[in-house]
């Protein structure tokens, strides 16, 4: 297993090259760094001379890819994609373009993140599949029917939708919680209650039909039968064999996105005035600003393998069958 | 309590007593209004003001902070020189740490001093020296803590030292000292540091004097002390006293010296924040500010919150005592000598969106807000004259409105470098005045902007010196004077300037189809269609096609650069009241392809900048204003712009907001305002209850929905067990 481990690192690594190089590209194609210069130095009085002290500072200066007036090694070393890309392997994060520390900024970002993701997918996970359960108890009846119909209209809705519409209700017409905000500590729950409703309630649809396909495979199985035949309660049989032979693409799903629920939720962040990393990524963007866009698709992309990595082992310890080698 | 009443409770067993007494404790505990109040320690105590931010300010320095979200911060924080008086009009300089107006003394090449009058191709420098109020001092700060010795505290951060510092506030010992007219000459010097980027630095160089062997010294040694070298235009007279000496005459400077790129900064912030493991920490200069303003910055988190607390050392300022007018009447002037700043916080809060943001507004949660579109309607009508006035329900709420019309410009540019639209020809500018008919910005302020903004009659908005308002200001190539009031010249008049410019119905000679133009744009969005829909018909009304280049901000300013866009849109606003901050924008050496200035359609016209030149080093006076007529007048019949329209603001408060007055110039309002905690406090209990009911009903609504549910199970496994038990 180390082995596998080992050699899943090393096959992870030009992935994350690979990656590196498509989002310098990527980014360098639209913005120059004249145009990145501009924007950090606002609209007004910006004149040549500033874009070029600008370039200077911030290491800018120099040819993207390739160096032709150096010598030898330094032809690539002394470039743009060498100089800003190199940190970033020894994850080294260094500092953004409008001069802060990223390490610093992400370790700060990265709670608020979690603090609504996490209980959004605990809680969600839990939901879809109490209701997916409940639909395959209740298969073949008008009860399924119903609740299928109530799935895809769930599924149907945009979660701009629910987010508006639940700050507008809850928020606005209820009165029962914070239209938006957010505290640290405990105080974080009463501004983490809508949010992570929401986020429960728009996620219903998709998720509890697609366990429903996972359990109605595993419910027509032979053990199934016997374990009926046995004269277990359908519930017994639902929840002790049916749910834990389901478990294998329940954690591909679920354990493949647990580091990525770091990198924040774009929207619901925003919406909510969450300072997570999901807006972080957002605002750098929004402001061309390329170590921080860089520094947060390396991130994801390392939590991402990691998260496959991890998947693989989570087989293991829910089939004995499987083995990693 | 009666006596029945408490042996009932004694007589009761302990375990019901302990269950009623958590109950009673739990309800007790918990305060059911304002359940949705999203400030967890305040609920309306004490004189707080809650404000919002929409995107974190980049910079709090003030060497480099330039836009409004930054300066809403520092503008309560630094303090330059001088102010503006906060209520009168038109807008005028008034000292803020100085003791009186900088004194000017104009001097000849051989350094002799010159008599007030003196004229101006005489004036080679002009000193300004300002005296600073003694007593001034900084706000607490680490950096300025001191050692019994006298040395500083933290200068010298050791690791142990660092070890348990997260953020500025972790610093157990501030200190403070007295604010000198170094400080004032340090900042000076810290424009002129290319390491820094000020925005100015450019704008500054060719005035001040010795500014730009400065830069060129620093840029030579980078790592070298401020405090060691000297710019020979900045110098201090004394502890209290220090003068700038600028090339030429430029009475613009005064304005300058308003602005936060010149308040004062101690040498010993730029050595406490030099330290890199600090700025590892994100601890430095442009997060965590040190002024002598009326407040400091005490918590800085602009990903979620930012905190300005009352200074405790500030030096102390008093409410205007007098005003315009109609001040007396809207209570402006009920605190006149009283001292500032009123406000003892001010909590501004992350809030990127603008639903939200509004709706926690009409909560109680903010005390002021703009309008966004999408609320617009729910906040203003219009009364048959025009006149924009709150809704009812705004009403009901104790709202209040203020309006101003904002001191910027919205126009319509033509790329005078162009060969059809640019250019001298009086065919070409035919076709631009034409046009500047046809674009009918009235209706382009109705649909887009609600009605906030006014028809723009020539560069200058209204508040700016040389503004005139009635017929005199009216721009008589595109307006009448008509029952007293504008009226946009009719489209025929349009056409006929087409068929003068040699374009009869839009038709281009050499093609013989409609002349196509083009119109460079930054709207890119779904939602900016119907806007660039109405170019395309305003165009079309003289026969013309437009062709609608959208492109990215980036690719924008590539274009305007490299002189290849033809007609777009730009802006403009005012760094200070003055004409020529206008006026500088259509001057020839400041042309965007040549020169890189912001001189954005590359008009050069020999006549103008002559006006020009002679114009902006003038003092305001009788000569000037008719200078700057001529000027207006030379650029409405050259029409290198179609003057597009000055925005107007709409700005609600709540009835506990007080002291309120826009000032365009101002950017330290805060001190003056007041807020009356008690009856925010009231009004939000008021209108913030809970409401419970629709909870209780959709928890029997799911009750109804399960018990059929668990009926129909208990039905089903009941069936299967009597058929196991009958095959058994």
């Amino acid at each position: 297993m180390f082995q596998y481990f080992i050699r899943r690192c090393l096959y992870a690594l030009p992935i994350l090259m690979g990656v590196n190089i498509l989002t310098f590209v990527l980014f360098f194609i639209v913005n120059s760094p004249e145009d990145m210069a501009r924007m950090q130095l606002g609209q007004k009085h910006v004149t040549p001379a500033a874009i070029q002290n600008w370039k200077q500072q911030h290491g800018y200066d120099l040819p993207l890819l390739w160096n032709e007036s150096q010598d030898s090694a330094k032809k690539l070393t002394e470039t743009i994609f060498y100089q800003k890309s190199v940190g970033l392997f020894l994850l080294d994060f260094g500092v953004s373009d409008s001069g802060r520390d990223m390490a610093t900024d992400i370790k700060q970002r990265m709670w608020p993140s979690l603090a609504l993701a996490l209980p959004s997918l605990v809680l969600g996970l839990t939901v879809n599949i109490c209701v997916a359960l409940m639909m395959v108890l209740f298969r073949n009846t008008y009860l399924e029917l119903g609740s299928m119909v109530l799935c895809v209209m769930l599924m149907s809705i945009s979660s701009l939708f629910y987010i508006i519409g639940g700050q507008f209700y809850i928020g606005k017409v209820l009165k029962l919680v914070p239209i938006s905000g957010y505290a640290s500590g405990l105080d974080a729950f009463k501004f983490m209650v809508l949010p992570v409703i929401i986020g429960v309630v728009s996620g219903i649809g998709s998720g509890a039909r697609w366990y429903r396909t996972l359990f109605l495979e595993e419910v027509e199985k032979d053990y199934v039968r016997t374990a009926r035949a046995k004269g277990l309660s359908e519930t017994q049989v639902l929840f002790k064999h049916v749910l834990k032979n389901a478990m294998i693409p329940i954690l591909t799903g679920v354990v493949v996105v647990l580091p990525l629920l770091f990198m924040g939720s774009l929207i619901m962040e925003s919406f909510f005035s969450i300072p997570g990393l999901g807006s972080y990524t957002i605002d750098a963007i929004n402001s061309q600003d390329f170590a921080i866009v860089r520094a947060m698709v390396f991130l994801g992309s390392l939590l991402y393998v990691l998260g496959l990595l991890l998947t693989d082992i989570s087989y293991t310890l829910v089939d004995p069958r499987v083995r990693l080698s | 309590m009666t006596l029945l009443g408490m042996s009932s409770i004694l007589s009761m067993p302990i375990k019901r007593l302990s269950v009623l007494l958590f109950w009673v404790a739990l309800l007790t505990a918990c305060d059911l209004t304002q359940l949705n109040n999203p400030y967890v320690q305040d609920k309306s105590a004490g004189s707080v003001l809650y404000s919002s931010f929409s995107e974190r300010p980049k910079h709090l320095d003030p060497a480099v902070a330039y836009s409004s979200n930054e300066y809403a911060f520092i503008g309560q924080i630094y303090e330059p020189p001088l102010q503006y008086r906060y209520l009168k009009r038109p807008y005028e300089l008034i000292p803020l740490t100085t003791i009186k107006m900088p004194t000017v003394v104009y001097r000849n090449k051989a350094g002799q001093t010159l008599p007030e009058n003196a004229p101006i191709q005489d004036i080679a420098f002009t000193d300004y020296i300002l005296d600073i109020k003694p007593g001034i001092q900084f706000q607490p700060h680490p950096a300025l803590a001191k050692a019994a010795d006298g040395t500083y505290l933290y200068h010298h951060l050791t690791p142990a030292q660092l070890e348990e510092i997260t953020t500025l506030s972790d610093f157990k010992a501030t200190g403070s000292r007295e604010l000198t007219a170094e400080d004032y000459v340090y900042q000076i010097k810290r424009l002129a540091n290319p390491k820094i980027q000020s925005p100015i630095a450019g704008v500054m160089q060719p005035y001040i004097v010795g500014f730009e062997a400065f830069a060129k010294q620093l840029n030579a040694a980078p790592k070298t002390d401020l405090n060691s070298l000297s710019m020979s235009g900045v110098k201090s007279l004394g502890r209290y006293q220090y003068q700038i000496t600028i090339n030429g005459k430029y009475p613009q400077f005064r304005f300058w010296l308003a602005m936060y790129f010149f308040a004062p900064m101690p040498w010993e912030a730029d050595a406490f924040y030099a330290q890199p493991h600090l700025k590892a920490k994100n601890i430095s200069l442009d997060w965590f500010p040190i002024g002598t303003g009326p407040y400091q910055l005490t918590e800085n988190n602009p990903n979620r919150q930012m905190v300005l607390l009352k200074n405790p050392v500030f030096h102390g300022e008093s409410y205007p005592d007098s005003g315009e007018p109609e001040d007396q009447a809207l209570g402006l002037l009920k605190d006149a000598g009283k001292p500032l700043p009123f406000i003892d916080k001010v909590v501004y809060t992350l809030e990127k969106e603008t639903i939200p943001y509004w709706n926690k507004f009409l909560q109680g949660y903010y005390d002021a807000s703009g309008i966004a579109s999408d609320s617009f309607d729910q906040a203003i009508q219009f009364a048959g004259n025009g006149q924009a006035q709150l809704t009812p329900a705004m009403q009901a709420q104790g709202m209040q409105l203020q309006t101003e019309v904002q001191t910027s410009s919205f126009y319509m540019g033509f790329n005078m470098l162009d060969n059809v639209v640019g250019g001298n020809s009086e065919k070409a500018r035919k076709l631009r005045l034409a046009l500047s008919i046809a674009v009918d910005y009235e209706e382009y302020i109705a649909i887009f902007s609600n009605g906030r903004g006014v028809a723009a009659q020539g560069i200058l908005p209204p508040g700016i010196y040389g503004n005139q308002a009635g017929k005199a200001g009216m721009n008589p190539n595109v307006y009448d004077w008509v029952d007293g009031a504008y009226r946009r010249k009719p489209l025929a008049a349009a056409k006929q300037l087409m068929a003068e410019a040699g374009y009869p119905n839009g038709i281009d000679p050499a093609t013989r189809e409609g002349l196509i133009l083009y119109f460079d744009s930054t709207s890119t969005s779904t939602e900016d269609r119907p806007m660039l829909n109405w170019y395309r018909k305003q165009f079309e009304k003289l026969g013309i096609k437009l062709v609608i280049r959208s492109t990215d901000y980036n690719r924008f300013q590539q274009k305007m650069s490299d002189g290849n866009a033809q007609i777009f849109v730009w802006g403009w606003n005012a760094d200070y009241p003055d004409p020529e901050n206008f006026f500088f924008l259509l001057y020839g050496p400041n042309g965007k392809v040549k020169h890189g200035g912001e001189n954005a359609v590359n008009y050069n016209n020999p006549e103008f900048d002559k006006l020009f030149e002679q114009m902006r080093n003038m003092d305001d006076g009788d000569e000037r204003m008719r200078l700057i007529q001529q000027l207006q007048d030379q650029i409405r019949h050259d029409a290198p712009w179609i003057f597009g329209f000055h925005p107007k603001s709409f700005v609600l408060y709540h009835s506990w907001y007080g002291n309120s007055k826009a000032n365009l110039m101002a950017n330290n309002r805060l001190k003056y305002l007041r807020i009356n905690a008690e009856e925010r406090g009231a009004k939000r209990g008021e209108w913030n209850k809970p409401v419970f009911w629709p909870l209780l009903i959709g928890f029997i609504a799911i009750v109804l929905l399960i018990i059929p549910a668990v009926i129909a199970y208990r039905r089903r496994s009941l069936a299967t067990l009597l058929v196991a038990q009958h095959r058994s």
